[in-house]
C-alpha cells in the first residue's frame, strides 16, 4: 500500500516537476520500448541517423531555450532555417567561399535576432507576433530567392560537415553539437548574463528596478536563438549539398516542444540547456521510432502536436499549483 | 540634536488637479526608525517615491548629510544609500536566495580575456549566509526558490538586499500588510536589526500597533500636509489617530482601517 503510494508520488514528481532526471527516464523508456519492438533501432546505421537528427532539433531547442527562459518565444526558427539554408548555398555558389558563406549566413542570422529583439524590447511587440511575421516572411523570401528551385552545386568537401566522422564512428555534427551544448550550458548556468536571463523571465519589473539592462539581455537571447537556426541551416546545406527553400517546416514547433518537454515554462524563468536537449531527443527518438514502426509520416505531426499540448498543460497546471503555495 | 541623514524641505507635488504634497518637510536621523502615517491619499507614498527617486518633486529640496542632493532616478537614490523595499516585494521568484540578494550586482570571478562574466556562486552563498545571520534570519535552504517561501521570508530576503547595498536609509511601504501575526513580529524584528546596524528606516503602514512597536518617531500627513510629529514614547495611538483623521469624534479605535 505505502510503496504504491510512494510509487505514485514518484511518478507525479517525474511528470509534474519534470526534472532532468524524469525527462531522461522517459527518454530511456521510449528507447527501450522501440528497441524491443524493432531491434533495428540499435543498429549502428540507425543510431548515426538518429544522432544527426538529435543534432538538428537539439541545436534549435538550445537556441529556443534562451528565448523561452526570458518569457519570450521564437516562432521563426523553421522558416529562418529555410531562408538561411538558401542564403548559405547562394553565398557558396557566388564566390564567397565556404568560410565567407558561413560567416555571412551567421551574420544575417544575428541580424534577424536583433530585429526580433528590437521589436520585443523597444516597440513592446509581443514576441509571438514579431517572430510569427518572420515565420511567414522568411519562408516566402527563401522561395523568392530560389524561384522555388533548390540551389545546388555547393563546393566539394562542404558535405563533410554533415557526413564526416571523428574517430571513424562519431559524426562531425554530433561533435559540433556537443561543443555548442557545453558552451550553452555554461553560459546559461554559470555566467552573469545567464542569471539575468532567468531574472528577466522571472520578474521583468524587478530585474529593471535592480538595474539590469533588461533590453540588452533579452535582445541577446533572440540573437542566440536566430544563430541556432543559422548553424542548423549550414548543417542542412551540408546534408543536402544544396540550398532548399522547403526545408525546416515545423522545426520551430519541434524546438519549442523539446524545450517545454525538457521542463521549461512558457511563462518564462524556467528551463535548462540539458532539459531542452533531452526534450529534443525525445522528439527525435519518437520520430525515429514512428518511422521504424512504419507509422505514416502524417501521424508524426499529430504525435508532436499532442505532445506539445500535454507538455504545456502540465506546465500550466504546475504553475497554478505553484500559486496556491503560501 | 542628532545629525540628519536626510532632510527634505518644502516638497511640493501636484498630479493634475490634485495637490498631493503641499510643501512637506521631512527628516530622518542616522539609525532612526520613523513611522510615516496618514490616511489613504495623504501623500505618504508620493513623498517616499520622491525620496527614492521614482518621482520628481515640483518644488523643494533634499539634503543628504547636510549637502544638497540631486535625486532624479532610483539609481541616484541608491548612490546616496537610499533603498526602497516595495510593497509587492519585486523579487525574481524563480531564483534562489543568493540569486535575489545579488541580482544586478553579481559577484564574478576575475577571468581576464575570457570575455565573459562568470558567477562566483560560492562567494555569494557564503556572503548571503553572513547577511542572513547578521539579521538573525533563518531560511532552511538558500537554494530554495523564493517562490516557495513565505511572505515573511521574502520580506527578509528583500531587506537583506538593502543590507548588502550598505544602505543608510531603507524605505518600507507597508511591509507588514500581507503577513500573519508571527511573520509580522519577524519583520518588526528585522527593522530593529537594521537600526542596530545604524541604518535609518522609514516605515509606512496603516497598522498603528506596528508603528508603536518599532518606531522612534511618528510623522503624520493629512491631505498633503505634515500635520504632526510625535516621539513614540510621548504619544498614544489615540492621539495619532486623531492627527490622522483630523478630529476627535472619529477616533474610535487605535487602528485606521483601509477604506
Amino acid at each position: 500500500m505505502s510503496t504504491g503510494r510512494e510509487g505514485l508520488a514518484f511518478l507525479k514528481r517525474l511528470v509534474v516537476e519534470r526534472t532532468a532526471t524524469g525527462v531522461l527516464l522517459v527518454l530511456l523508456a521510449i528507447i527501450l520500448v522501440t528497441g524491443i519492438v524493432n531491434p533495428r533501432f540499435f543498429s549502428g546505421y540507425n543510431l548515426q541517423t538518429l544522432s544527426r537528427q538529435v543534432v538538428i532539433f537539439g541545436l534549435l531547442s538550445i537556441g529556443e531555450t534562451f528565448v523561452i527562459v526570458t518569457g519570450g518565444i521564437d516562432l521563426s526558427l523553421g522558416s529562418l532555417t529555410a531562408l538561411l539554408n538558401v542564403l548559405a548555398a547562394w553565398f557558396m555558389t557566388h564566390g564567397f567561399g565556404v568560410a565567407g558563406a558561413v560567416l555571412a549566413t551567421l551574420a544575417i542570422a544575428a541580424c534577424f535576432g536583433m530585429w526580433h529583439g528590437f521589436f520585443v524590447t523597444k516597440l513592446k511587440v509581443p514576441a509571438f507576433i514579431i517572430t510569427l511575421g518572420t515565420f511567414a516572411a522568411a519562408k516566402g523570401l527563401a522561395a523568392v530567392i530560389t524561384r522555388g528551385w533548390p540551389i545546388s552545386g555547393l563546393p566539394a568537401g562542404f558535405s563533410n560537415l554533415w557526413e564526416g566522422m571523428v574517430a571513424k564512428v562519431i559524426p562531425i555534427p554530433v561533435v559540433l553539437f556537443l561543443l555548442v551544448a557545453l558552451l550553452a550550458h555554461f553560459v546559461l548556468g554559470y555566467t552573469v548574463w545567464g542569471q539575468h536571463l532567468y531574472a528577466v523571465g522571472g520578474n521583468l519589473e524587478a530585474a529593471r528596478r535592480f538595474g539590469i539592462r533588461i533590453n540588452r539581455v533579452r535582445m541577446a537571447a533572440y540573437v542566440v536563438s536566430a544563430l541556432s537556426a543559422g548553424v542548423v541551416a549550414l548543417l542542412i546545406a551540408a546534408r543536402l549539398n544544396q540550398g532548399n527553400p522547403t526545408v525546416g517546416t515545423f522545426y520551430e514547433m519541434y524546438a519549442i516542444a523539446g524545450v517545454v518537454i525538457g521542463g521549461a515554462s512558457l511563462f518564462g524563468g524556467e528551463g535548462s540547456v540539458i532539459g531542452g536537449i533531452l526534450g529534443a531527443s525525445i522528439i527525435s527518438v519518437l520520430w525515429n521510432a514512428l518511422v521504424l514502426l512504419r507509422v505514416s509520416s502524417y501521424w508524426h505531426e499529430v504525435t508532436v502536436g499532442a505532445i506539445i499540448v500535454v507538455a504545456v498543460t502540465v506546465d500550466v497546471l504546475r504553475r497554478l499549483r505553484g500559486q496556491t503555495v503560501p | 540634536m542628532k545629525e540628519h541623514f536626510l532632510y527634505a524641505k518644502g516638497i511640493h507635488k501636484r498630479f493634475g488637479a490634485v495637490q498631493a504634497l503641499k510643501g512637506v518637510d521631512f527628516e530622518v536621523a542616522c539609525g532612526e526608525v520613523v513611522g510615516l502615517v496618514g490616511d489613504n491619499g495623504a501623500g505618504k507614498s508620493t513623498l517616499m517615491k520622491i525620496l527614492s527617486g521614482a518621482l520628481l518633486p515640483d518644488q523643494g529640496e533634499i539634503y543628504i548629510q547636510g549637502e544638497k542632493a540631486h535625486i532624479s532616478s532610483p539609481q541616484d537614490a541608491r548612490r546616496y544609500g537610499i533603498e526602497m523595499v516595495y510593497q509587492d516585494l519585486a523579487l525574481a521568484e524563480n531564483l534562489d536566495v543568493p540569486g535575489n540578494i545579488f541580482l544586478g550586482r553579481e559577484v564574478q570571478y576575475r577571468l581576464k580575456g575570457l570575455g565573459t562574466r562568470v558567477l562566483n556562486r560560492k562567494y555569494m552563498e557564503r556572503k548571503t549566509k553572513e547577511l542572513l545571520s547578521s539579521l538573525r534570519i533563518q531560511i532552511p535552504s538558500l537554494r530554495q526558490r523564493v517562490r516557495t517561501m513565505s511572505g515573511g521570508q521574502r520580506q527578509a530576503v528583500a531587506i537583506a538586499r538593502t543590507l548588502l547595498a550598505q544602505a543608510k536609509l531603507v524605505i518600507m511601504d507597508e511591509p507588514t500588510a500581507a503577513l500573519g501575526v508571527a511573520e509580522v513580529e519577524k519583520v518588526l524584528d528585522l527593522i530593529r536589526r537594521l537600526k542596530e546596524h545604524g541604518v535609518a528606516v522609514v516605515f509606512i503602514t496603516h497598522r498603528l500597533p506596528h508603528i508603536f512597536a518599532v518606531c522612534d518617531r511618528i510623522v503624520v500627513l493629512r491631505s498633503g500636509e505634515r500635520v504632526g510629529e510625535r516621539k513614540t514614547s510621548e504619544t498614544t495611538m489615540e492621539e495619532i489617530t486623531q492627527l490622522i483623521v483630523g478630529s476627535k469624534t472619529d477616533a474610535v479605535s487605535g487602528t485606521v482601517q483601509d477604506q
